[in-house]
């Protein structure tokens, strides 16, 4: 009862914290694939330099979301900024761990065969090699999405808003609701998200690579 | 019209696969390459199309030095059908077969007529599978599509690297006629890789055997299997006459029999059979030779006579098969007679396996054969 007062008296309060948590994680994700979706294809054609690099992006996400959010304070500050950075850096490993090994999961005698009926390296790319690693490259934004959504509720604590906000808020009042009335979208909106992804993934998925 | 000169090629590890080739392919021919797996037939022809640069040498066509060609406009003006077929999984058959036009520029208009011409050319049903995945097609089909699709932006030369070999042996045989034909209706200059001479011989106006990385003989098929230049082509020739491709009962049977000591009791024999769920059973001594068969219809006949075992009924004049034996000679064996089943035994007459009906289907739907 008391927690669906809370949920009716700031209603507001829940809506813009709602919309701000995803923004946060869009516009993570989608700078996450802006960067890691070429950046997996570059490496691709120069695997010598592919371990390290995905490495480092590896260890990046090893390091708790927290900390990683408190080393952007002294570099960037608070605010939305910082937030989206840390985030951004956190997708990115997915994605890109995704598209590399995606893309030299493709059949090398389809890139043959490509090459050998005159497609030139860009053809190649983009009528051979990217549609036939969607669905792995896809599943890798999944990933990513669903886990920044989880850690955009950490973004309060530098001031970047969000659902993480009403918690924060809840802890330091001491009100369990307010507490839910993070907590509960939060997990929903985690919970969507995976879904549309994989429903996305569906229908981006080829039809000649269901059968 | 494609020439090499004296062209080698080394690969970055040493390996040299083609040596100081000298050898010319003429306008309109069907040219087989042939060899032992590894004797640089896919590299040979992979030059032609620049998907692999010669370390020395000159290839010409027309005259013309290919090296001074643009690779990508070179490819797009020869057909070329790789050894695993390379259909793109995710674009239909209609898209496969233009994508070359495609990349040539041709109108829709252009292009949809000649992918329903290549299909209908094929006896593919353009309104049935122009709109299909090559996931919905069988091999065959997909072998076929991947020859026309080689056709499509009229190449003047196409290239095929074994494209029948993955193939079961009456899709090959009827993709190899539909060759022949096209050849015939098209007269384009075609470079044919294969490791069968019975394919060779099929389909070549002339036969280029090579060995090592070099032309051994170059003549049509008759010439070169009533002259053959040297021991290594009568062997490649003989061997291969030896060993047809074709299955063997190696290929048709089972291996797992239903067999029986000589001393069993009849009721034992029956519980074997219905555990087993056969109607026969093979009877062997302890060495595993195979002694004889004994059927159901003995055993219950026989039933009430507890006295009885097995060796009093046994069938000892029944037909074997050697696993050697080619699978006409098992054809023949059904044909003429209602036997079920036939015990396959080797020299010293130990039962190795059983061909049935069953087991012969299965087998001629899984070969193909073999080598690569
Ligand atoms: N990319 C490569 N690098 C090194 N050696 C190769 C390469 N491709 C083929 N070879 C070697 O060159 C020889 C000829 O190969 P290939 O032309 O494929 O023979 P074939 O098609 O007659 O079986 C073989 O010994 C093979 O191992
Ligand atoms: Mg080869």
């Amino acid at each position: 009862m008391e927690l669906l007062k809370t949920f009716i008296e700031r209603k507001e309060d829940i809506w813009y914290a709602f919309i701000d948590h995803i923004y946060l994680s869009a516009v993570s994700i989608l700078f996450a694939i802006v960067i890691s979706v070429p950046l997996g294809i570059l490496l691709t054609r120069y695997r010598k330099i592919a371990e390290p690099i995905i490495g480092v992006a590896a260890v990046i996400q090893t390091i708790p979301g927290l900390a990683l959010l408190a080393f952007m304070l002294p570099l960037f500050g608070i605010g939305q900024e910082p937030a989206i950075i840390a985030f951004t850096l956190y997708a990115l490993l997915p994605v890109l761990r995704n598209t590399y090994t995606g893309i030299l999961g493709v059949d090398p005698s389809m890139i043959d065969a490509g090459k050998g009926m005159g497609m030139t390296s860009w053809q190649i790319l983009f009528m051979v090699e990217l549609p036939l690693s969607l669905p792995v490259i896809m599943a890798g934004i999944r990933t990513a999405s669903v886990f920044t959504i989880g850690l955009a509720a950490l973004a309060a604590f530098i001031g970047g808003g969000g659902l993480g906000e009403l918690i924060v808020r809840g802890m330091s009042m001491n009100d369990d609701s307010l507490i839910m009335a993070g907590a509960i979208p939060a997990a929903l909106l985690a919970i969507l998200f995976d879904l549309a992804f994989r429903l996305l993934e569906r229908t981006m998925t080829p039809r000649g690579l269901k059968v | 019209m494609i020439r090499f000169e004296h062209v080698s090629k080394e690969y970055k590890d040493g390996t040299v696969a083609v040596k100081d080739l000298n050898l010319e392919v003429r306008r309109g021919e069907l040219l087989t390459l042939i060899g032992p797996s590894g004797c640089g037939k896919t590299t040979t022809m992979r030059m032609i199309n620049r998907l692999i640069e010669p370390t020395s040498g000159t290839i010409t066509i027309d005259g013309e030095d290919i090296s001074e060609a643009d690779p990508v406009e070179l490819r797009r003006n020869i057909g070329y059908v790789i050894q695993q077929i390379g259909l793109f999984p995710h674009m239909t058959i209609g898209q496969n077969i233009a994508l070359v036009p495609k990349l040539k520029k041709w109108k829709p208009d252009q292009y949809e007529k000649r992918v329903d011409e290549l299909l209908d050319l094929v006896g593919l049903d353009p309104s049935v599978f122009k709109k299909r995945y090559p996931g919905e097609l069988s091999g065959g089909q997909q072998q076929r599509v991947g020859v026309i699709r080689a056709l499509a932006a009229e190449p003047d030369i196409i290239l095929m690297d074994e494209p029948f070999s993955a193939l079961d042996p009456i899709s090959r045989e009827q993709l190899q006629d539909d060759i022949v034909h096209l050849q015939e209706k098209i007269q384009k200059t075609i470079v044919f890789v294969t490791h069968d001479m019975n394919e060779a011989t099929k389909i070549a106006s002339r036969i280029a055997i090579m060995n090592e990385g070099e032309l051994i003989q170059m003549d049509t098929p008759d010439k070169l299997l009533r002259h053959p230049a040297n021991e290594f082509v009568r062997n490649f020739i003989g061997e291969d006459r030896l060993s047809p491709s074709t299955p063997t009962v190696i290929d048709l049977m089972h291996t797992s029999v239903a067999t029986s000591s000589p001393r069993r009791g009849l009721a034992e024999a029956l519980r074997l059979m219905k555990a087993k769920k056969v109607d026969s059973l093979l009877v062997t001594d302890q060495q595993n030779h195979l002694l004889g068969v004994v059927t159901l219809e003995k055993v219950a006949e026989h039933y009430r006579d507890e006295e009885k075992t097995i060796a009093h009924l046994l069938d000892r004049d029944i037909k074997t098969l050697q696993p050697s034996d080619s699978v006409s000679t098992v054809a023949e064996i059904f044909h003429e007679s209602q036997i079920r089943a036939v015990p396959v035994v080797d020299e010293e007459h130990k039962l190795i396996g059983i061909v049935t009906r069953a087991s012969m289907m299965r087998g001629l739907a899984n070969w193909n054969n073999g080598v690569l």
